[in-house]
């Protein structure tokens, strides 16, 4: 929801606290998680995950989330979904070149990131995204790879 | 009509510079760049053809004044001659160029394998690019791709370049020596974040910096300034994108249609109140070039003149760079030979 997102950003601070815990409670949970089976748990923890961050965020589920790098601005509501920062493109009041009646993503991620503690994250190199993840539930990908050895670090 | 010279059949007109120590690339352009010269590029308009006439009769009006040529790719997001066919029709005369690519066309399965095709035609610079959207071109109702981004397309060539091998890993048995470069909009927000993100480029492997089109000094100012406080001015070449308005409904044109242009209104009532408007658009990019020459950090210009290539060798002569530069010969991107004819070297 495109007001929803925008307030998010705005209170991209709190957020950023409320997922920093979110990840803490998700790694304690890596025991149950494996006894119960990741695979298992895919199916109800990606929808659960879908309902929060689709209100929130505009969550497309590209299973890789970045958020708390990107100042809690989803970069996959970018048109030409670009996870490293704005294009050249964006029009003169902030709007998307694309889509100009929706305010440049990047624009509002350097917004939020500036509000939050960990914001300089945003200069972070991102990776291509992994196309085999669209769908998947980031949350139990942190709860499988965060602090693992030999892993990428996952986001929330 | 252009002149032709003789083939030079001893000399193989693709064939790139020896290599030195601490360059990337056999090119001019990094050499002109660490040379500490004042360099020049041009973007050359592709033909809506499959003449290669068009491409050498463009090309060789460029080479004049430019120490290498930017092959465009379907820039605007307007279907043209590739950036990959003119660059293997310019190499193969000898041209230097930048390549352009652009995310939006191509996976990285195809990008990878233009970036080996390229290297071997004797391309030695590419432009990464994330590309204008397709509602901007001729084609709006075309998919989207955007698999990589500007950043990542850095980060895969200089690892494919470095590392010798593919994002997937797999070896590469001879690298792609290029010198790779990539787009600066220091003209659209946010703002304050476009020195820093242009940081986050160099950080990704940009090693040359080509902006969009420079019609705000003041702002380009501004920006400079934060380039310089965060030392990106020594760890890349940057370029400054200029180039000729034809006329104050043209620069109005541009500013609504062409995405991250930004014109100023002084500048587009500078050019109404001019009695020869054309004339008016040259005399102020030859102004805005000597004016950017002084910005400290600036390593050059790239000239971007839209549909009227005969006036870059003129403005970039009048501006004066040429009489500061000197002993260029060997520098420029004019071809070793006037053409190539297939039929008559032995490669």
């Amino acid at each position: 929801m495109y007001a929803l997102r925008q307030w998010s950003v705005r209170h991209a601070r709190g957020l950023e606290r409320l997922y920093a815990g979110l990840e803490r409670v998700l790694v304690g949970l890596r025991p149950l998680f494996a006894r119960i089976g990741y695979e298992r748990l895919e199916p109800p923890v990606a929808a659960m995950e879908r309902g929060a961050k689709g209100l929130l965020f505009d969550c497309r589920m590209c299973g890789q989330c970045i958020l708390s790098d990107t100042g809690m601005s989803c970069p996959m509501n970018c048109p030409k979904s670009l996870r490293n920062g704005p294009c050249g493109g964006v029009r003169p009041n902030g709007h998307c070149e694309v889509k100009p009646e929706m305010r440049c993503v990047w624009v509002a991620a350097w917004e939020g990131a500036q509000r939050m503690n960990g914001g300089t994250t945003i200069l972070d190199l991102q990776p291509p995204v992994d196309h085999r993840l669209w769908g998947r539930s980031s949350w139990l990908r942190v709860a499988r790879e965060k602090g693992v050895p030999g892993r990428p670090p996952a986001h929330g | 009509m252009v002149e032709r010279r003789d083939l030079d059949l001893l000399h193989d007109p693709g064939a790139p510079l020896p290599s030195l120590p601490g360059h990337s690339s056999r090119g001019r352009l990094e050499r002109v760049l660490r040379d500490g010269k004042f360099a020049v590029t041009a973007e050359l308009n592709p033909p809506d053809s499959a003449d290669p006439e068009e491409v050498y009769e463009r090309a060789l009006v460029l080479s004049e004044v430019c120490d290498a040529i930017n092959a465009t790719d379907a820039s605007g997001a307007n279907t043209h001659m590739s950036s990959v066919g003119i660059s293997s029709l310019l190499t193969r005369a000898g041209y230097a160029v930048v390549m352009q690519i652009s995310c939006r066309d191509r996976n990285r399965i195809a990008i990878q394998g233009d970036v080996l095709g390229a290297a071997a035609m004797g391309v030695a610079n590419i432009l990464c690019l994330t590309g204008d959207g397709v509602q901007a071109g001729d084609q709006p109702a075309a998919k989207p791709v955007f698999d990589l981004d500007s950043i990542s397309l850095l980060e895969t060539i200089r690892t494919m370049r470095d590392e010798s091998r593919f994002l997937s890993g797999r070896k590469i048995t001879r690298p792609p020596q290029v010198f790779l470069g990539a787009a600066a909009n220091p003209f659209a927000p946010p703002y304050e974040y476009r020195a820093l993100h242009m940081g986050k480029k160099i950080s990704a492997g940009a090693q040359f910096i080509q902006t969009q089109y420079c019609f705000d000094l003041p702002l380009f100012e501004r920006f400079m300034d934060r380039v310089r406080a965060l030392g990106l001015h020594e760890k890349c070449f940057i370029l400054a994108g200029v180039g000729p308005l034809a006329s104050a409904r043209a620069a109005r044109w541009m500013r609504s249609n062409v995405p991250g242009i930004h014109i100023p209104d002084a500048v587009i009532g500078r050019l109404e109140g001019a009695n020869n408007q054309k004339a008016e658009g040259k005399r102020l990019c030859i102004e805005l070039i000597q004016q950017i020459r002084e910005i400290k950090g600036v390593a050059g210009v790239h000239v971007m003149a839209y549909r009227q290539e005969e006036l870059v060798s003129e403005i970039i002569t009048q501006s004066g760079i040429m009489e500061a530069r000197q002993a260029r010969e060997r520098t420029s991107a004019a071809p070793r030979l006037s053409r190539y004819r297939p039929s008559e070297t032995n490669r």
